[in-house]
């Protein structure tokens, strides 16, 4: 079977700074991913790039098995079926909400179209609003007219730009399901574009971490979190520390905090190596039964939990999160012990961040 | 290639044309860009050609006499007409733009008037009022028995009268640029600067005005291209400047090599002020950043403050416009019987049609050049787009001579091949046509209409082009779906004031017109040159009558262009 | 919002519509002419002319410098087959260009003196002008007067006004005076004059004129038919100003007063070459000459026609012999020795 969307060994570059490097993606399948990653990664540029905006230097881009960009040859935009929502939106201001989801049905006949804008119209719930000027909408209803106009002309993948992040926090994850919810329904993929994890793990089924202009590990949320495959993965999903160790036999590390086992994923690293382990606040359970004793130097109440940061006596670092009834105060030496499912370690020094 | 739809709500058979070669050294925008700029810069080139030619004995002769009084006024003349219109036009619009006092709204339009009037004509009426034999003087001298040494009155043709003149029919250019500088200022940066304690001076000078600084250096720069351009003002009032020079040269010593080298000296002054005017500009590559954005309440001024406003908004309409066109209306009110004839409508529909013409072509030369420097902003394309915006600071009679010429040469050599050919002669096809007349106003006022255009089309977000493409529409159908209509606030901007300014233009027309095809312009320039200013009025107040519509028409136009609306 | 699609269509036909307005109807019997005399100046000789010979005649009006720009780039091909201007100068440039033909015509050689015209009948003058001195009756006395060499006597000083360097009648003086008495006595002379100037030099001659009646100067430098179209014009301050003001001729027992023509010459390439030369024919004939001056004030080249009444109020003068064509010669020149002058 062909893969729905495969950028192969992909270059972009804006001369003199290449700002997509080697990158290669699959998806096997039609759905809904993400790439995520910091400020500056290049996951934009690569947006652009699916979308017809941005030349390669090299590689492929093939949609449904057919190929849409290859060096010196640009298949233009327009004649790609592929739709783009913009963090800024980028509605036609001259245009009310009804005309702008019909910009892209430009060509079809008057009664299919007004069909297509009334069904959308349904789908986003803006039917009382078909007549406004987008700067009569508030900016959730300027999102829903964007995701309309986008899927007006049935794309066959929808690109967002980081559409949710000029919303507060709150509003954002809930529209980023809204929309998923919305793209399920019209059987259309998407590909999102966010630095925000919460964004991406409420909106997408994969996701791939973007960093420098490559593509450090396309998988799931899940996966991401648990399994991650580098260490600037490890650091940028989720929070946790990197505690050094030494790694024995049958895949056990002996730490600071004596010998941690678990389902392993030795990153490639041998017996008698220095590593490092991933422990995430999560796998850090307190006990005040334990002789393990850390001092408590920060602490963050959240609600239903503290999130402590604590000092082991060689001076490390590791994050735990304790159930809110346990409050504990600043330079306060509590019980912990470590609860890893998941092993995940790094070669030490091995500078596998970039 | 071909690609099977695969959904059948697609329209069958789309078929998957040849894309872009994306860095390939040409490519249709390109092409069209720099084709369409290099026509535009043909008369300018020309001139640069004919520069090239080894100098002769005149030029050693003009850096020997006159050259170094031809650098001087034309800087004095520059400097003292940007100083000038920045000076009346800025005041006037900050008070019009964001103040509110009682006649606002008559003096939002009614400060862009004299764009109406011909600068050389405000000349001929002041000299008509303030010269030695004019009325004023001659009063005052009877009702003192003064004599010429008695007292001291300001020379009004001299270069300070020059400055003064070109000041007050240019401050419009500065005066609605700066405005819808100041309307486009959003509340919260005011806002933000009156909570830091900043007061209504402070906010002016210390950060509506810096803000506005890339509108106005705009401004200036164009104000200061028309004032290097302008032949009929200062020669009137004995002033030395470059244009002058060069017609001297060429008429008086018949040395058109050493006048075309004098003109491409001129053009290094403009492409100082070009090279300023882009610097400010990149600085100000901003886009609207939010969709919406309030609108800052008006500031009140009552009393003594809103008296001084309106004084302030009425000194520049007095002197650039009820004055002069008084004068006008006055001579014209006693010679117009006289001189008014049947061929006076024939005239206006002359005048009217060419400007309309040159307008709409000018127009869409503009955002061709415009779209194209967005779609392709490469190097080559920027340059081409500079290059064609050139004859601007051109005067009139130059680029005429720059479209003769070349135009000649392509009617000669189409007769020579017909004629070898085909045994036939084709004559003249585009020479003494009014196609070279057009052209020619195209090449010498496009940067006006590019100015508007580009200024439209910076304010839309690149977002928005990007978005109606992947809507599936083509980069022409982009131009004409979205920038087209947002854009028409700017658009019909850059129309009127091509349009006003070619109802003006003379020594072009005047060049270049084909047989027994007169302007209001041409009529009015042969009764003044004959001294016969009076008789000139009628038609000079035509001019005006007919320029006044465009202008209140681009006064609505700009009120209603804010973008977003 | 207006319908996009008619603007569309608006567009280019609204660019289109001058175009078509334009082509000039270019009728059987017909002369072109360009003319660097001003329409008004011109228009009504060319209309009788159409009505006694059923010629029509098509005009456009310009610069010398332009008109001949043109004449040169169009060459072979173009329309034009006349070319007027109002310098005699311009037109021995013309010939010099190779634009014009060399025309033989009796009724020309009958009507027009020798100085006045192309001695190989390239082209032909056709109204003379003269530049006197004017001044004020009530300050200057005319036996005060003598020469144009006089007015650059210290006496003078802060009371001459004069036109600037740029105007083509200054030009065409100081090279009459180059041809009579060389470059360096010419330049001493241009620069007394300069030092008398009571004002920077500006405006037109009618100017000089108001000046001289306003008391800003008491003798000035103007051609005569300003001079006549004050005296006769409809503005009684205009008329006022000339009733102070009178002709002095001067030069009179030398080399004579200076003149200058306007005139006309047949196009190398003239399609309607017998046309044109009927043109030219008429244009010197009675009638025509007598329209010269009394329209325009200008002296009729056919020394039979007897001027205006404006004319002989002035009296009587000797005209410079010189052949016109020569100031052409000695344009630049000119131009260049009033450059060094700091004559303005």
């Amino acid at each position: 079977m062909t893969p729905f969307l495969e950028l192969i060994d992909l270059d972009v570059a804006y001369p003199p700074r290449k700002v997509i490097r080697d990158l290669t993606l699959r998806m096997s399948h039609a759905g809904i991913g993400c790439l995520l990653g910091p400020s500056g990664c290049g996951k934009t540029t690569l947006l652009r790039a699916i979308a017809g905006f941005e030349p390669l230097r090299r590689g492929s881009i093939r949609l449904e098995g057919v190929e849409l960009s290859r060096p010196e040859w640009t298949l233009p935009p327009e004649q790609r079926r592929i739709g783009l929502m913009f963090q800024d939106l980028a509605l036609f201001p001259h245009l009310s909400v009804v005309d702008n989801i019909a910009f892209g049905l430009h060509d079809w006949k008057a009664a299919e179209r007004r069909a297509r804008v009334t069904e959308l119209l349904k789908l986003v719930g803006l039917e009382e609003y078909a007549g406004r000027y987008p700067h009569q909408l508030s900016g959730g209803q300027q999102q829903r007219v964007a995701l309309a106009r986008a899927l007006a002309p049935r794309p066959r993948l929808l690109l967002l730009d980081e559409p949710f992040s000029n919303l507060d926090v709150t509003l954002r994850e809930g529209l980023a399901r809204e929309v998923r919810t919305v793209l399920l329904r019209e059987g259309t993929s998407g590909l999102l574009v966010s630095h925000d994890q919460f964004e991406a793990f409420a909106f997408a089924d994969e996701i791939g971490v973007l960093h420098q202009g490559r593509l450090l590990q396309w998988d799931s949320a899940y996966n991401l979190y648990h399994r991650p495959a580098d260490r600037f993965v490890a650091d940028f999903i989720g929070q946790g520390v990197l505690l050094p160790g030494r790694l024995g036999g049958e895949g056990r590390v002996s730490t600071e905090l004596g010998e941690i086992g678990g389902r392993s994923a030795d990153g490639g690293c041998v017996a008698g190596e220095r590593v490092e382990v991933l422990v995430r606040p999560d796998d850090v359970v307190h006990d005040d039964d334990s002789p393990l004793r850390a001092e408590v130097v920060e602490r963050a109440f959240r609600g239903a939990e503290f999130l402590y940061t604590l000092k082991l006596p060689s001076g490390a670092r590791l994050l735990c999160l304790a159930p809110s009834h346990h409050d504990h105060a600043l330079g306060q030496r509590i019980g912990i012990r470590l609860d890893i499912d998941h092993l995940v370690m790094f070669r030490r020094g091995s500078g596998a961040d970039g | 290639m071909e690609i099977i739809p695969s959904r059948t709500f697609f329209r069958p058979g789309l078929s998957l044309r040849k894309g872009k070669r994306f860095g390939a050294r040409t490519d249709r925008w390109t092409l069209l860009v720099v084709g369409t700029a290099i026509l535009l810069a043909l008369p300018v080139l020309t001139v640069f050609a004919t520069a090239l030619q080894p100098a002769g004995a005149v030029w050693r002769h003009l850096v020997d006499t006159v050259l170094a009084d031809y650098v001087a006024d034309s800087m004095l003349l520059m400097l003292g007409v940007g100083a000038g219109t920045l000076l009346i036009g800025v005041p006037a619009a900050w008070l019009t733009g964001v103040c509110e006092f009682p006649g606002r709204r008559l003096f939002e339009w009614a400060l862009l008037l004299p764009m109406a009037i011909p600068a050389y004509i405000v000349a001929y009426t002041y000299t008509g009022l303030l010269d030695f034999a004019g009325p004023l003087q001659t009063g005052l001298r009877e009702i003192f028995g003064w004599t010429r040494h008695d007292y001291w009155f300001p020379a009004i043709r001299s270069l300070p009268g020059a400055v003064a003149m070109l000041a007050l029919v240019l401050y419009p250019y500065v005066y609605l640029l700066a405005r819808a500088a100041f309307l486009e200022q959003s509340a919260a940066v005011l806002e933000v600067s009156r909570s830091l304690g900043a007061g209504p001076w402070r906010r002016f000078f210390g950060v509506a005005l810096p803000l506005t600084r890339p509108s106005l250096i705009a401004g200036v720069s164009l104000v200061q291209m028309e004032a290097l351009a302008d032949y009929g003002t200062v020669q009137y009032f004995g002033v030395g400047t470059f244009t002058t020079g060069i017609f001297r040269v060429w008429f008086g010593m018949g040395d058109a090599t050493a006048a075309a080298q004098l003109a491409a000296l001129l053009l290094l002054f403009v492409f100082a002020l070009l090279a300023l005017e882009r610097l400010s500009r990149r600085q100000a590559r901003f886009h609207h950043t939010s969709a919406r954005q309030s609108r800052p309440p008006r500031l009140p001024l009552r009393g003594r403050f809103g008296g001084l406003a309106v004084l302030a908004c009425s000194m520049p309409l007095l002197f650039g416009f009820l004055i002069p066109a008084g004068v006008l209306a006055a001579w014209a009110a006693r010679t117009a019987p006289r001189v008014l004839d049947e061929r006076f409508l024939h005239l206006t529909a002359n005048s009217l049609l060419l400007a309309a013409g040159a307008a709409g072509l000018a127009l869409l030369l503009a955002l061709v050049l415009a779209y194209g420097r967005r779609l392709r902003p490469r190097p080559l394309v920027r340059l081409a787009v500079r290059g064609a915006g050139l004859g601007y600071a051109v005067p009139g009679t130059v680029i005429a001579i720059g479209v003769m010429l070349p135009f000649a040469a392509v009617d000669r050599s189409v007769d020579d091949w017909a004629r070898a050919w085909f045994g036939m002669s084709t004559g003249l096809l585009l020479s003494g046509t009014l196609a070279a007349l057009l052209f020619a106003y195209c090449a010498r006022f496009l940067p006006v209409a590019l100015h508007s255009v580009e200024a439209g089309l910076t304010r839309i977000r690149p977002s928005m082009d990007d978005a109606a493409r992947a809507l599936g529409a083509t980069p022409r159908a982009v131009l004409w779906r979205v920038h087209v209509p947002i854009l028409r606030g700017s658009l019909l901007t850059a129309l009127l004031l091509v349009f006003v300014d070619v109802l003006k233009e003379l020594p072009a027309t005047l060049i270049l017109r084909p047989f027994n095809f007169n302007t209001l312009a041409v009529r009015t320039y042969e009764l003044a040159a004959d001294e016969r200013l009076a008789d000139s009025a009628g038609y000079a107040l035509a001019i005006v009558l007919a320029g006044i519509g465009p202008v209140m028409l681009l006064s609505r136009a700009i009120g209603r262009a804010r973008p977003g609306q | 919002m207006p319908n996009l699609s008619r603007l569309r269509i608006l567009f280019p036909m609204l660019c289109l519509l001058p175009g078509l307005l334009t082509s000039p109807l270019l009728a059987a019997e017909e002369v072109n002419v360009y003319s660097a005399r001003k329409e008004d100046l011109i228009k009504p000789l060319l209309d009788d002319f159409s009505k006694q010979t059923g010629v029509a005649v098509n005009l456009v009006t310009g610069k010398e410098e332009a008109l001949l720009q043109r004449l040169q780039s169009e060459g072979a091909n173009t329309p034009a087959d006349v070319l007027l201007t109002s310098d005699a100068g311009r037109l021995a440039a013309a010939r010099q260009a190779g634009v014009l033909q060399a025309v033989q015509s009796e009724s020309l050689t009958k009507h027009i003196p020798v100085a006045y015209r192309d001695p190989e009948g390239y082209w032909y003058g056709l109204s003379v002008r003269a530049r006197p001195i004017m001044y004020a009756k009530d300050r200057v006395k005319s036996a005060e007067l003598s020469t144009y060499e006089d007015l650059a006597a210290p006496k003078w000083r802060g009371k001459v006004c004069v036109r600037s360097s740029d105007s083509i009648y200054n030009q065409s003086l100081v090279a009459g005076m180059i041809a009579h008495r060389g470059e360096a006595k010419t330049e001493a002379w241009a620069k007394g004059l300069v030092a008398n100037f009571a004002r920077p030099p500006k405006g037109g001659d009618r100017d000089q004129i108001k000046a001289v009646a306003a008391g800003e100067c008491d003798v000035a430098l103007a051609n005569t038919y300003y001079l006549g179209g004050m005296v006769n014009s409809p503005d009684p301050a205009e008329q006022a100003a000339a009733a102070k003001v009178a002709v002095f001729w001067p030069d009179a027992k030398t080399t004579g007063v200076h003149v200058n023509v306007s005139g006309a010459g047949v196009t190398a390439h003239a399609r309607n070459r017998d046309n044109a030369v009927k043109l030219l024919e008429f244009l010197a004939g009675d009638s025509a000459q007598r329209w010269y001056a009394d329209v325009n004030n200008e002296y009729p080249v056919n020394p039979a026609i007897t001027p205006s009444a404006t004319l002989q109020s002035w009296g009587t003068f000797k005209a410079d012999t010189l052949n016109v064509a020569k100031l052409g010669e000695l344009n630049a020149a000119a131009v260049r020795l009033m450059d060094r002058a700091g004559w303005k």
